[in-house]
């Protein structure tokens, strides 16, 4: 079983790429996902993506309340930090 | 119909607006808005990022919203991702309406929203080194206007 992160922005530099494969043994809430990201990434990037102005989606959706989510096999997950375009 | 695409590749701006303005023969205005890479301040290149499954129909979206608010004959927005070099476009927007007012208030919402709004995310190179760009508050400023 895995999941596929996607790192946007300046995540993509505390997580080292642009997206990731992480194994699941079985599916993950949100503490554990952070937990996971923290020890396997960077201690920064799990306290990066707490952040209120970090949003998540999931499978291409946006996500209401991150804290609430499960990842499960075969799910993308994407951070998105704000936003700088145009 | 609204015309909205996402552009990996370089783009003409002006072949953009003689088209658009050809299919519209019956506006009585046509507004565009073209933002390019600013030269200067050392930046060697600048690259946007953006989020497949998020950022065109966000785009599509905010068209939408356009097309509702305002009374338009047509509404073309061309948003570039990937490298870019100082002159290139980044974005083209045009809106054409019976009316002036109408086109004018159009191409400005569209893009308050586009830069403050869309999913894209930003860096610079500047003495060969890549930086990401945070959001400018007056961008959050430039989006209050509207509400």
């Amino acid at each position: 079983m895995a999941a596929r992160l996607v790192f946007l922005g300046r995540l993509e530099e505390l997580a080292g790429s642009g997206d990731a494969a992480l194994a699941l043994a079985a599916p993950l809430n949100w503490q554990a996902l952070v937990e996971r990201l923290s020890a396997e990434f960077d201690p920064l990037l799990g306290e990066a993506i707490c952040g209120d102005r970090v949003r998540v989606a999931i499978n291409g959706a946006l996500v209401a309340e991150k804290q609430a989510l499960v990842l499960g096999d075969g799910d993308e997950l994407a951070f998105l930090p704000p936003v700088s375009g145009g | 119909m609204s015309d909205v695409r996402l552009l990996t590749d370089r783009f003409d701006p002006a072949e953009e607006l003689a088209a658009f303005t050809a299919a519209h023969p019956q506006a009585g205005g046509i507004v565009s808005f073209l933002g390019q890479v600013r030269e200067g301040g050392g930046v060697e290149a600048l690259e946007l990022r953006h989020y497949a499954p998020l950022t065109l129909p966000a785009m599509r979206e905010l068209a939408e919203g356009v097309r509702g608010r305002w009374v338009l004959d047509g509404l073309l927005v061309v948003h570039r991702s990937g490298v870019m070099v100082p002159g290139e476009p980044i974005v083209f927007v045009a809106a054409a309406a019976r009316h002036r007012r109408d086109a004018f208030a159009a191409a400005d919402f569209a893009m308050d929203h586009l830069k403050s709004e869309s999913w894209f995310w930003k860096r610079e190179k500047a003495g060969g080194e890549w930086r990401w760009i945070e959001p400018r508050a007056q961008d959050f400023e430039d989006l209050s206007r509207w509400a």
